[in-house]
């Protein structure tokens, strides 16, 4: 579904990602995990088109997404931070959002019923809490039953109810058949989710495998044991 | 584009600045018409207010709205729609709120106590100085990430053009002024757009002892139909060329 081909991009001196190749494929659920600062974002935000790599081409269903937009229709994408125009309230961000997207399509209200969205439409986006934010950003994530789900540390900040829900609604998804891509710090988090892991270092791809294939390969019962595994074998 | 230019609008009006802007035009052209007894001294006064308020007020609200927009601009990228599209309504946006503000803070005084013809071309020159420095104001902000440095080069070029060009043009026809420098004076004068606001306005007038000197041999060699159609073009063109080049930087610039 999503072809990346040979990309790289500078910042400056830094390079954040470096000659990176993978393809995802529909279905299926893919943890996308390395240190900080490893270009895990900038991958995102090159899928994304607000990142433009300097070398390689990204292809979306068969179409190359530079100077394209209209692909951008199949994701949603909740940021790690989300940002938003601090003097608009709830409402005025959600009805703005729904003007632009102007989708015909039957709205997905769940998220908004499920973190009480509808009770802080008159709120400020700058009075919010980092959790608030995120659900906000969640909820409109998924509002557009969007084919293509990209997480950036999608329950970071969430209380624990709140983060319950955003597993259960992406699990939902899976099973609806869409792709999603999440990064996420917390490994035991994504077990039981994800059904592939991509690692990713210095901006570029160290492995890319079925979940269960590495743990065969490991030896280990979780995620995060066989990345802590393979980590600890690459530094010896 | 309409979609975001909508939403684009009602947040600039929602900031009020815009709102005072035009009544502060609005109070200091009523005065200077009813404190001077004769129309043309009123209409010289306003000028000169025109000239220095109006590009100070475009540049340096737009710069920071500019500067405000990141979290807009960061949340439509996120949603099909065009790069482009977002600048261009950022854009669309600040030159309209600009140009009614001015038109409605000084072209209606115009109206009242000046010939049609005299009031017409002063909007029309007002109205594009707004949105010139609105364009300016969009190439310093996406010159740097900084807000305070990007302030910083939309008031340097405010101060540049709004005062010291004229006084550089006058510099350099004294320190040559045993060559014969006329033409390469009037090629300089289009470097500035208040320069060429102000040379528009005054031709028309007719008071050539206030124009300042580059306007003095702007006549002296276009005449007065020539003058206005030349000073309009290259108007224009202060509009087109800073704005393209944002728009060329913003498509190319990562977010």
């Amino acid at each position: 579904m999503i072809e990346i081909k040979h990309i790289t991009k500078h910042f400056g001196k830094l390079k954040a990602l470096d000659n990176l190749d993978l393809t995802l494929e529909k279905g299926q659920c893919i943890a996308l995990i390395g240190p900080n600062g490893c270009g895990k974002t900038t991958l995102i935000k090159s899928i994304l088109g607000m990142v433009l790599p300097e070398k390689g081409d990204i292809i979306f269903n068969g179409q190359n997404i530079k100077n394209n937009n209209e692909y951008r229709k199949h994701i949603g994408y909740m940021p790690q931070i989300g940002r938003y125009p601090e003097n608009m309230t709830i409402g005025q961000v959600m009805e703005m959002i729904k003007g632009i997207r102007n989708s015909n399509e039957v709205l997905d209200n769940e998220l908004y019923e499920q973190f009480g969205i509808g009770k802080m439409l008159h709120k400020k986006m700058r009075t919010l809490s980092g959790g608030t934010t995120q659900k906000v950003s969640a909820t409109l994530t998924f509002m557009f039953r969007p084919e293509v789900l990209i997480l950036d540390e999608p329950t970071a900040g969430l209380d624990p109810v709140a983060a319950e829900i955003l597993k259960a609604k992406i699990m939902a998804a899976k099973k609806a058949g869409c792709l999603i891509l999440i990064t996420s710090h917390l490994l035991s988090e994504l077990e039981g989710i994800v059904s592939q892991v991509i690692f990713i270092q210095e901006g570029q791809l160290i492995l890319h495998k079925n979940t269960t294939e590495l743990k065969r390969d490991t030896g280990k019962d979780t995620i995060a044991q066989s990345i802590v595994h393979l980590l600890k074998a690459q530094t010896v | 584009m309409i979609r975001i230019l909508k939403y684009v609008a009602l947040d600039i009006l929602k900031t009020k600045i815009v709102i005072a802007y035009t009544i502060m035009l609005a109070l200091f052209s009523w005065s200077a018409f009813s404190l001077e007894d004769n129309a043309a001294k009123g209409l010289v006064t306003v000028l000169n207010i025109v000239l220095l308020t109006v590009p100070l007020v475009s540049v340096l609200f737009a710069t920071i709205y500019v500067y405000n927009s990141t979290e807009f601009i960061e949340l439509l990228l996120s949603h099909p729609v065009k790069r482009s599209m977002i600048w261009k309504a950022l854009f669309t946006g600040l030159s309209l709120s600009m140009t009614v503000a001015y038109i409605v803070g000084i072209g209606i005084p115009l109206l009242i106590f000046t010939d049609p013809g005299t009031a017409l071309i002063m909007i029309i020159s007002g109205s594009l100085l707004s949105v010139i420095f609105v364009a300016i104001a969009f190439l310093a902000s996406i010159l740097t990430r900084d807000k305070a440095k990007g302030i910083g080069i939309s008031i340097m070029l405010w101060l540049y053009f709004a005062l010291l060009f004229d006084g550089l043009v006058l510099f350099l026809f004294f320190q040559f002024s045993d060559y014969p420098i006329e033409k390469p004076i009037v090629i300089l004068s289009a470097l500035s757009p208040v320069d060429l606001c102000r040379i528009l306005m005054l031709l028309r007038l007719d008071v050539s002892a206030m124009m300042g000197y580059t306007g003095a041999i702007f006549q002296h060699f276009f005449g007065n139909n020539w003058g206005l159609l030349l000073s309009f073009t290259l108007l224009t063109l202060w509009v087109v060329v800073p704005f393209y080049f944002s728009l060329r930087k913003f498509n190319k610039r990562d977010l």
